[in-house]
């Protein structure tokens, strides 16, 4: 068998790391502050993250009961324009099934299994199958929770997938928007959603400043 | 916010230091002499001639944590950077903003004008603390001194260009260096202030005012590098070939405020004496090895004190502000706000 021509270099400097789905649906801001900015935020919450991924992508292949698991998988999808890494594949007779590990619990938005269904896209493209299911499992609940990739999930990945991109390419990064959500941010300190969403004239204030 | 973390002084001749699990290790002529944890470290900066490990260098650059090497005076040698830092899109317009001076103009006023008003405020603070055990003379000195520093700030606001902010700032320098010795109560046949001499520091209290303002360019420098910056090209200094402009001018607005007042205070309160310094043959003054770890120590408890900042509104340690003002600039040149807010204190 021949290898397969190399892709064009252009497409893969144009793939976005899969984990900016994510920090996109989280918050745009967020995600063009590690994407677009690469600042740097490692704050509890992503040390203790980094930490479960590590003992997950420790291990070694194995195989019980017909079905092979993969750690650390590497995945690229030229279609989605999207690269990164899975934490685990397990393959039942030939199928992917890709199961991703979260810290904490299942969350209200769909920002993980956006995060899944990206990687079954990849091994879609990459083995020229169609992967149906996979599953996410919570450290704090320890549940598995099977996500089933179904027409609108599909959309929404590929959706999501193109905004990204867009919003990375265009090297902007939108204003703050101050919300609940900004307590769990680790980039809050440096984003300052409460000041910076509606910022004051700056020359106004300084002479405001300035007057005794 | 933010969490204020440590910077480790390494002063001792022979220090070496290396990496042990997650922490930091001290050695001295093969023995221990200090161990940190990592994560508590925001700094490391090494005077001397000691060596660090590239097992530590490494982790050092990952942590985020900055390794600076100085010379006993506090001149810049070297610094360990790791492949993270540098954020090419900020570097770009940085310099698109300074090689066009009528955009970095409202920059540069914020720098100037912060800088005369926190001149003044220092003088204030002097007149408050000091003003009843003053000559007559010597306090109307300093109340015209703040009076013209508190019109200057504000014309330095709406000044036209850069050029006129750098003689407006030089003139304002000159205001309030001619009245600093006058608030130094301290002893003055040891601490005489005889105007501002750099290459070489003439008198102690240009010794220990050029130390702290060493000190200071170090943290400005690595709180520029920690958001992306380019250190060495500014905006109100122009470039000059190892010369961190942006650094100077960060450090400008701050200088009354973490340097100035807190030489005033080591003086005054009698922290320091004249066996703290020593004098070369050629008249040039330096801090001695107990008095820089005097003054290393009263900078690190200085940096903890709680303010709150002008703009943010928030209270932080006054070791943070630095950053905040790097952090602030670069939300400027991003487009989230319309013009840097420079730090003004009262
Ligand atoms: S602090 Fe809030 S607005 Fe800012 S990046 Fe985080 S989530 Fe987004």
């Amino acid at each position: 068998m021949t290898a397969p021509p190399p892709p064009d270099p252009a497409a893969e400097d144009a793939l976005v790391p899969l984990s900016a789905l994510q920090h996109y649906l989280f918050c745009p801001r967020q995600c063009a502050l590690i994407h677009v900015e690469r600042i740097w935020a490692e704050d509890g919450a992503t040390a203790e993250g980094r930490l479960l991924h590590e003992r997950v992508d420790g291990g070694k292949p194995d195989r019980r009961q017909g079905v092979r698991v993969v750690r650390g998988l590497t995945l690229r999808s030229f279609a989605l324009g999207l690269s990164g890494k899975a934490d685990v594949v397990e393959f039942r007779g030939g199928v992917a099934y890709p199961i991703e590990y979260k810290r904490g619990r299942p969350k209200s938005h769909r920002a993980d299994e956006v995060q899944l269904c990206a990687q079954a896209l990849c091994l879609e493209e990459m083995f020229g199958t169609t992967i149906p299911e996979g599953a996410l499992f919570y450290g704090q609940t320890k549940k598995h929770q099977r996500i089933v990739f179904d027409a609108e999930l599909r959309r929404l990945t590929k959706d999501v997938a193109a905004e990204t991109r867009a919003m990375i390419a265009g090297a902007l990064t939108p204003q703050p928007r101050a919300m609940p959500a900004c307590r769990h941010c680790s980039l809050f300190s440096h984003c300052q959603p409460e000041r910076l969403e509606k910022p004051p004239v700056i020359r106004r204030w300084l002479a405001g400043q300035l007057a005794d | 916010m933010r969490r204020h973390l440590n910077t480790i002084y390494v002063t001792s001749e022979g220090a070496w230091l290396r990496k042990d699990g997650a922490n930091i290790v001290v050695e001295v002529d093969g023995s221990e002499r200090g161990r940190a944890p990592m994560h508590m470290i925001g700094g490391i900066v090494c005077f001397s001639r000691p060596g660090a490990s590239p097992a530590l260098m490494a982790a050092c650059a990952e942590a985020g944590i900055t390794l600076s090497f100085l010379s006993p005076e506090g001149k810049f040698l070297a610094r360990v950077e790791g492949p993270r830092s540098g954020n090419v899109l900020l570097r770009r317009t940085q310099y698109r903003l300074a090689d066009d001076p009528g955009h970095a103009l409202s920059i540069v006023q914020g720098i100037v004008a912060a800088k005369t008003a926190n001149q003044r405020t220092v003088l204030r603070r002097a007149l408050r603390d000091h003003g009843d055990r003053m000559s007559d003379t010597a306090r109307a000195a300093i109340e015209a001194a703040e009076q013209r520093l508190f019109h200057s700030a504000r014309r330095a606001s709406v000044a036209g260009d850069v050029a006129t902010l750098r003689g407006m700032e030089g003139e304002a320098a000159l205001t309030y260096f001619n009245v600093f010795d006058t608030m130094i109560q301290g002893d003055k046949s040891v601490f005489r202030f005889n105007g501002r001499s750099r290459r070489p520091p003439l008198d102690r209290v240009n010794a220990l005012l050029s130390f702290l303002y060493a000190m200071l360019g170090h943290d400005c420098r690595s709180a520029l590098e920690s958001v992306g910056f380019d250190p060495q090209v500014g905006f109100l200094h122009a470039d000059r070939p190892g010369r961190a402009g942006l650094a100077l001018d960060l450090m400008e607005e701050m200088r009354p405020v973490l340097a100035d007042r807190l030489a005033l205070t080591l003086i005054n309160r009698g922290q320091l004496k004249a066996r703290d310094f020593v004098v070369d043959d050629g008249g040039a003054v330096s801090l001695a090895d107990e008095g820089r770890k005097a003054v290393l120590v009263a900078w690190q408890e200085r940096k903890k004190r709680e303010l709150r900042h002008p703009f943010l509104g928030e209270n932080m340690a006054l070791g943070l502000v630095p950053h905040v003002q790097a952090l602030l600039l670069s939300r400027h040149l991003r487009g989230d706000i319309d013009g840097y807010p420079p730090f003004i204190w009262k």
